[in-house]
């Protein structure tokens, strides 16, 4: 085993050992929108004409706590990490700023999809799921969980303590999220705020992940998988940047 | 055993910090120049008192901070430019008592072999474990271990890739007799076995005893590096030491060194302990359980802190 599969594989047995609060507890609140809205909406909204709203909340559900589990885990660790000391020993090790990058985002993708097949599997029980375009899914999920582990990578670098973190996870994360089309199609927006909803990248990956499972979504998935890729590439560029200089970690 | 190429070499290592009570842009340098070399072999200490920078020289040495000026190699792996190469040839046992809560003591000496890429290792991980006196901790949570067991992983954790530099920050701050001991008689064998030891202390008859050469900081700056014997025959060879039961008068007080009861003064000759009982005498003071003995490298230690005490921190424009 290199030294960035061992990383990854700590990383992954860190999350896994409390999987009751990481796996369990996301599953489960993903469970309670569900049921209450899908319960309080199922006969007042249908999406995209024919989509009951309970199917149509499923998969904006599974991706909302993949998106927010794939930032939890890398910026929890490393927040951790550094606030306990423990970082010290990855950093007395020959591991490059790049086996760091790998391991600490695989990671999160791995809790990320974790969490998302947990809220399918649940999700099941009550509704049934359709998987008309599962390349896209698997797409969408992967590079939504790297864009968010790799956000969460910057977030537990910048912060120093815990409340900046649940402060970028409270005022940017969480808003962002849930005003990204996980409750509603933007075309049941006003036009000023479905423009406003095109300039957030989350809107993007919830679309297209959308697509894979009814074949319509609200903006074309090709045009999502571009802004999903490139707002990818540009903060792993700046993930891999404040690594190589130490940001906050090496004086 | 001794080569070209040194365990360690420190050239011209400054350290400049942004000075927290000097002009805006103003710096001071927690290490000024400093330079020596550690030959592969030895068993080498590094003292000074708090904030002398000894702790912010290994930090750079293990790549944990950068130097401002100056360069590090240790076995001729320049530890900023070739860094992956230079931290495979290096163990370091942190001065903090840090851990990883979710794991258990196996776990955590597994990982930390992994991330240098060694796979398998454990029959050096059970050796460790059985030479630190672990062996029957390796499947306990690392939170559930007391203090001094946690700084037995810590060593363990610098020694598991086996590297022929061992760098020891402070091993023994607030341990029992016991894990020193048993730390002490491993890390000796380590050296018999060719490592070099690089240890940092304030305890100097552990130093005193270990280190076949010793360099000395103060304020971020070398005064003293010698062999340990080199050191102690230039010292004061003897020390008169006594006891009194009231204070000595401030003239006498400050050539002397105090710790409670005990007084003991540096005698180069017979006149000299004569001239220091007398003083005592005629300031009303009994001197009782009086002996002399011979210096140790605590007396060398203050001595050269003595001769130093002017000394203070560079300062800098940024």
């Amino acid at each position: 085993m290199k030294g960035w599969q061992t990383l990854l594989y700590k990383e992954v047995l860190r999350f896994w050992r409390v999987a009751f609060q990481t796996i369990a507890g996301p599953v489960l609140t993903a469970m309670l929108y569900l049921l209450i809205f899908g319960h309080a909406l199922e006969s007042h909204v249908k999406v995209y004409g024919q989509v009951s709203y309970t199917a149509f909340l499923v998969p904006g559900l599974a991706m909302m706590s993949l998106l927010q589990n794939a930032f939890a885990n890398s910026s929890s660790s490393l927040i951790m990490s550094k606030v306990m000391g423990n970082l010290v020993f990855l950093m007395l090790t020959p591991l490059s700023y790049m086996n760091w990058f790998v391991a600490y985002v695989g990671a999160a993708v791995i809790r990320g999809l974790v969490v998302g097949l947990g809220v399918f599997a649940v999700s099941a029980l009550f509704t049934d799921i359709s998987f008309i375009a599962p390349l896209w899914i698997l797409t969408f999920g992967v590079l939504g969980a790297a864009l968010m582990g790799t956000l969460g990578l910057i977030a537990g670098l910048w912060a120093e303590k815990f409340d900046q973190l649940a402060a970028f996870q409270n005022f940017v994360v969480m808003p962002m999220t849930f005003l990204s089309g996980v409750f509603y199609s933007i075309h049941s927006l006003p036009p000023v705020w479905q423009t406003v909803s095109h300039l957030n990248p989350f809107f993007y990956m919830i679309d297209g992940f959308r697509y894979g499972f009814f074949g319509v979504s609200d903006v074309s998935p090709w045009l999502s998988l571009a802004v999903v890729g490139g707002a990818l590439a540009a903060i792993s560029a700046v993930a891999v940047a404040l690594l190589r200089s130490g940001y906050k970690i090496r004086s | 055993m001794n080569s070209v190429i040194p365990a360690i070499s420190f050239q011209s290592v400054s350290k400049a910090y942004p000075s927290p009570r000097g002009p805006k842009g103003s710096t001071f340098l927690a290490l000024d120049q400093v330079s020596f070399d550690i030959e592969q072999g030895e068993f080498f200490g590094l003292l000074g008192p708090n904030g002398a920078g000894k702790t912010t020289l290994i930090s750079i040495l293990a790549g944990l901070i950068r130097a401002s000026g100056g360069r590090i190699s240790v076995l001729g792996h320049d530890v900023a430019r070739d860094y992956a190469q230079a931290r495979r040839s290096v163990g370091v046992v942190p001065q903090e008592l840090v851990f990883d809560p979710f794991f258990n003591v196996r776990e955590a000496l597994r990982f930390q072999s992994g991330y240098f890429g060694i796979g398998r290792n454990d029959d050096w991980i059970d050796e460790l474990l059985e030479n630190l006196g672990l062996t029957d901790k390796a499947g306990v949570n690392m939170r559930a271990l007391s203090g001094g067991m946690k700084r037995r992983v810590l060593v363990a954790q610098a020694l598991v890739h086996k590297p022929p530099v061992i760098v020891l920050d402070e091993p023994t701050a607030g341990v029992d007799v016991e894990l020193r001991q048993t730390l002490w008689q491993f890390i000796a064998k380590l050296n018999k076995q060719g490592h070099t030891v690089l240890l940092t202390t304030h305890y100097l008859e552990e130093a005193e005893a270990l280190c076949s050469r010793i360099a000395m900081l103060k304020t971020g700056r070398v005064v003293a590096l010698n062999h340990t014997s080199e050191l102690l025959k230039a010292a004061s060879s003897n020390v008169l030491r006594f006891k009194v039961d009231s204070e000595l008068p401030a003239e006498l007080a400050a050539q002397a060194r105090i710790t409670g009861r005990i007084v003991q003064f540096p005698a180069h000759d017979a006149h000299a302990i004569e001239r220091f009982l007398a003083a005592v005498r005629q300031a009303g003071l009994t001197a009782q359980d009086v002996e002399i003995r011979k210096a140790d490298l605590e007396d060398v230690f203050l001595e050269v802190m003595t001769q130093n005490k002017d000394s203070v921190h560079g300062v800098g424009l940024a």
